[in-house]
């Protein structure tokens, strides 16, 4: 859910304006030591492929559905500061062309749903690819907590800048019980489906997955001798 | 494949809004939507001086109204949280129609609808009267790094490809007699998301090899 115009005061806005510009420009910088010169097809690829993820529909039950955020995915798929690319860019591309989300809370939505998925859903990943076993099955279960926590983190982070400058006086405590629990629950699905999508594409393609390259790179080559019955 | 030829939020026209330079409508909806934030909530004639100016724009630019209030359905969430605000704020209590709300909660949720709504009616406006080519070539007149505008050149290149490719994935599944009603038939969705990555990453490479093999260096030639 973008956040519009009007939602928080104009200081809050500017300020996270300004984050999200220096967020994206130390991604630009950094994102092409992970893609060098296929950096702009790609995280435009990348960054369609999140916007049609984004569309489509989990039915959770009785009619009622939710759709991906995809931070966490892109995050463990392309590697964090490509993600941040691509988030920033949906973000922008649906401001400016589909009137999703306001102009002033652009910074925001970068940075709440863009900077803040992508970074927690990345270094929870990282931690927990550090804490188990290094092996292919992992990498999936990872990224489907990173995501899982990346959800209701991304909603405390929307609270404390509704704290800052928020334009009504809701009693913050509530708010946060309100929110985190809603996101929890939000987190639940995006948890279950990132780990299901990547399981789908490390069983297919585990070359394209960026969190699976260091485990890949531990792998050896094993020539069997062919047993003869 | 109709893709770079307008977006689906475009209207066709050659009005003065839809001539004017991309990167000054930009600026333009950027500094009202400020001014608008920015304006003190029980300011109300304010705010009919900036709806005034915003039917004025969109009087010129002939976009009919009815084509843009059909398609701000978007802010309906936002719309269900500002009339929640009354009940949920604290502070003073008044009297609307005979049930007691916060004060500042009704402030704030009127507050909200007009200022979201403001801000939906005057992108809504910029995104109808802007082809994206215009619009891309003005964010790189804004001086957005060059890099940045590239790829959502590409992203929006490439927008109704993927959108176009899960679509038929969709239809593809519902032919073989799938419906998805509950979380029993996620790892089937995301099985579809999985692969809809590995065709536009794949997609991605060929780009980028037939954009070397064209002579490509790492920016766009113009």
């Amino acid at each position: 859910m973008h956040v519009p115009d009007g939602f928080l005061d104009a200081p809050t806005s500017m300020a996270t304006g300004a984050a999200a510009v220096a967020c994206v420009g130390i991604s630009l910088v950094k994102a092409r030591r992970e893609l060098d010169d296929k950096t702009a097809p790609m995280a435009g690829l990348v960054a369609a492929f999140i916007f049609a993820v984004q569309m489509l529909n989990f039915p959770v039950a009785s009619g009622t559905s939710g759709h991906l955020l995809g931070g966490a995915l892109a995050a463990v798929l392309v590697g964090p500061w490509t993600a941040v690319l691509c988030m920033s860019t949906v973000f922008i591309v649906q401001c400016l062309l589909f009137a999703d989300g306001g102009i002033t809370a652009l910074g925001t939505n970068i940075m709440l749903m863009g900077v803040t998925t992508v970074a927690v859903g990345w270094l929870v990943f990282r931690a927990l690819q550090l804490a188990l076993p290094k092996r292919l099955s992992v990498v999936p279960a990872a990224a489907g907590l990173a995501a899982f926590v990346s959800v209701p983190v991304a909603a405390l982070a929307f609270v404390l800048l509704y704290a800052v400058g928020g334009t009504a006086d809701i009693p913050i405590d509530s708010l946060a019980t309100a929110m985190v629990g809603v996101h929890l629950l939000i987190g639940v699905g995006e948890g279950v489906i990132t780990f299901l999508a990547v399981g789908a594409i490390v069983a297919v393609r585990p070359d394209l997955v960026y969190g699976a390259r260091r485990v890949l790179a531990r792998r050896e080559l094993e020539i069997k001798p062919r047993v003869v019955a | 494949m109709g893709a770079g030829h307008g977006h689906k939020l475009h209207f066709h026209g050659h009005s003065a809004i839809h001539r004017a330079p991309a990167h000054l409508k930009v600026l333009a909806l950027l500094g009202f939507m400020i001014v608008v934030v920015a304006t003190p909530r029980t300011w109300y004639a304010a705010f009919a001086l900036y709806l005034l100016a915003l039917v004025v724009v969109i009087a010129i630019s002939r976009v009919p109204l009815t084509y843009l209030l059909k398609r701000s359905v978007v802010e309906l969430p936002f719309v269900f949280f500002a009339l929640l605000l009354p009940f949920v704020a604290t502070g003073p209590q008044t009297e609307v129609l005979g049930v007691s709300v916060s004060q500042h909660g009704l402030e704030a949720g009127i507050a909200l609808l007009v200022k979201g709504t403001l801000g939906v009616l005057a992108s809504l406006t910029l995104a109808a009267t802007t082809e994206p080519q215009d619009l891309l070539a003005g964010l790189e007149r804004l001086r957005l790094p060059v890099q940045l505008v590239q790829i959502m050149a590409f992203m929006v290149r490439y927008l109704d490809v993927v959108t176009g490719e899960m679509h038929r994935m969709r239809i593809a599944r519902e032919a073989r007699g799938f419906d998805a009603r509950n979380p029993r038939h996620w790892p089937v969705l995301a099985r579809s998301a999985g692969a809809l990555f590995i065709r536009s990453y794949e997609r991605g490479e060929r780009v980028h090899l037939a954009m070397l093999s064209r002579g490509y260096t790492g920016r766009m030639p113009r």
